[in-house]
């Protein structure tokens, strides 16, 4: 049986503190969750440390643990908490090898989910990160991703700002690009948006829309193969990056550059610009497929 | 007299030469950005690393701006310093420093990055990963910040081996502490549990609370003392008697030697930095 999502993170944190390669640092990790079950049963005899419910100076102290060369792995349960968390790891740990030639990785696991948590907890907020030199921003959805993300990190000296969703968690499949030889647009899935996808391609082929699907993993750095240009400069009306964010930020950057890149329009859908509420009818959630392929047929058709 | 004295001494009268030199420096426009002086409170670090150093601990050490006295005080280069004020790839921060974001790798100086107090929980976080003994200097105003207070209380939850301590000069900018706050930084640090006091920053009082501490539980010093310059270095405050007059009185002709040599020796170290294009 293929592993879950879930189950990778768990084993990863499992070797990574049981093999002496570092800690694990956040708030209420211990509890009866275990963090939608991604950490294994260990305790701070086992590196697994619990920090105070002080968001920032927890956030700072996990930086200067990587000061140290602690390598430490920092949880953080909901990404809308990084507007408190994230302080010392974008102004201290993101600047620290540039300033002052000492090295600060740090595996920061931003978690995001939806669905009934209010203005602040929910969606992901990987922006807040993106603009940020001297960090890097990475959205694995897939085992095999997280892997490598880790991988990565290990074989790394700079900060991660680690991009996870909740709904992933289950996810054990691998996800792969579409390419075609002629399409009618090239979607950029980041986050939660690429598990939409399968159910995108099969709406788009009842409205007779041909798609490419590139799935983005790496958020920042952000480098265009040749064969994604190729593809979208083969897209009849150009591209479309759908997150899980709002639009003003990583979205809308990856849109710019691989615009740039092109000379194809390149849209963007991600949370609606307003504020989520707690009930069904105010949410905001990230862009389902239907929302998708209505946009599509609106670029499509001039809607 | 005491050669604690006199070895205190030596070092705050570098730091108050060092000091008035890059005043003069800004004011013949030699340094162009923001710099941020601790003459008159010379006699802190003066103080701890002497004491240190005569115990052999060498501790990790973390400052923010205003912290050129602690640089200098624990051996770090005085000249990399000069090319850092001066913006030059040979300073201690490569140019990229400034006078806020100092650092000396070989004397475990580690740099600030301009959030006010942000030293503290990331010192806090560096101990916790070496345990090894750790030093965090704070101001009176940064002290007030609240991942300062959060920090605080997961060092003494920890029982870190850290020592945190307050220049108090009782001014952010030129706004008193009294119009900040009621609260005084000691308490709040015996409120989390930790070994925490009030002093002045005579030399011999700072003796008195560090002469049995060999970092084995954390601990907050609230030392109060005085600001000889503005927050940026861009005037002169009130005409205060600081520690560092009171030990040039106090100590006599040798204290006068010493003083005219480190005047000689930092206007030298100055002159010829500055000849350098």
């Amino acid at each position: 049986m293929a592993t879950t999502v879930r189950d990778t993170i768990k084993e990863i944190t499992r070797k990574h503190l049981s093999e002496g390669k570092g800690k694990c640092y956040g708030q209420c990790l211990t509890a009866v969750g275990w963090v939608g079950g991604t950490l294994p049963e260990m305790y701070e005899k086992d590196g697994m440390v619990e920090f105070s419910m002080a968001d920032v100076a927890g956030g700072s102290i996990a930086t200067g643990i990587a000061l140290a060369g602690g390598r430490p792995m920092y949880v953080v349960r909901y990404q809308g908490f990084q507007w408190y968390n994230l302080v010392s790891v974008v102004n201290y740990a993101a600047k620290s090898k540039e300033l002052w030639n000492r090295p600060c990785p740090i595996f920061v696991r931003s978690i995001a989910m939806e669905g009934g948590i209010g203005p602040v907890a929910g969606s992901s907020h990987h922006s807040l990160a993106h603009r940020m030199p001297g960090i890097k921003v990475i959205a694995p959805m897939t085992s095999g991703e997280y892997e490598y993300a880790y991988s990565c990190f290990m074989n790394d000296d700079e900060p991660y700002y680690v991009s996870e969703h909740r709904k992933s968690y289950d996810n054990t499949e691998e996800l792969e690009n579409i390419i075609l030889p002629k399409a009618d647009f090239t979607i950029f899935p980041i986050s939660i948006t690429r598990l939409e996808m399968k159910k995108l391609v099969d709406l788009a082929k009842q409205e007779n829309i041909h798609l490419n699907i590139i799935h983005q993993l790496w958020i920042k750095p952000f480098n265009i193969p040749s064969s994604w240009k190729l593809a979208l400069d083969n897209s009849r009306f150009g591209g479309l990056v759908t997150d899980d964010d709002y639009v003003e930020g990583t979205a809308s950057s990856i849109a710019n550059e691989l615009s740039l890149a092109t000379g194809k329009r390149v849209w963007t859908l991600g949370l609606e610009p307003r504020t989520a509420g707690f009930h069904p009818s105010v949410d905001n959630l990230p862009p389902s497929a239907e929302k998708i392929i209505e946009k599509l047929k609106q670029i499509k058709y001039g809607i | 007299m005491s050669n604690y004295r006199l070895e205190a001494f030596k070092k705050a009268s570098f730091c108050r030469h060092f000091e008035n030199q890059v005043y003069q420096a800004a004011q013949n426009k030699h340094i162009k950005f923001p710099f941020y002086l601790s003459a008159g409170q010379e006699y802190i670090p003066a103080s701890i690393y002497t004491i240190l150093e005569r115990k052999g601990i060498d501790a990790n050490v973390f400052i923010q701006h205003r912290g050129h006295s602690h640089y200098l005080c624990k051996g770090a280069d005085p000249i990399q310093l000069i090319d850092e004020l001066l913006g030059r790839k040979t300073g201690c921060a490569g140019g990229m420093g400034g006078s806020a974001s100092i650092h000396s790798r070989e004397k475990n100086i580690f740099g600030h990055d301009g959030l006010m107090g942000s030293q503290v929980p990331i010192a806090v976080g560096h101990a916790y990963e070496t345990r090894k003994p750790t030093i965090v200097v704070m101001g009176d105003a940064s002290a007030e910040e609240d991942y300062v207070l959060g920090a605080l209380g997961w060092a003494s939850t920890k029982n870190l081996p850290i020592l945190f301590i307050v220049e108090d000069n009782n001014l952010s900018i030129l706004t008193e502490k009294k119009v900040r706050r009621n609260w005084e930084m000691d308490n709040i640090a015996k409120g989390f549990n930790m070994k925490a006091s009030s002093l002045n920053d005579s030399p011999l009082v700072i003796e008195m609370f560090l002469k049995d501490y060999n970092f084995e539980y954390s601990m907050l010093l609230n030392i109060n003392t005085t600001r000889k310059y503005w927050h940026a270095g861009a005037g002169k405050d009130d005409d205060y008697t600081t520690q560092y007059e009171k030990e040039l009185k106090s100590l006599g002709e040798e204290a006068q030697k010493i003083d005219e040599e480190n005047k000689l020796l930092v206007e030298k170290l100055w002159q010829q930095q500055l000849e350098i294009q």
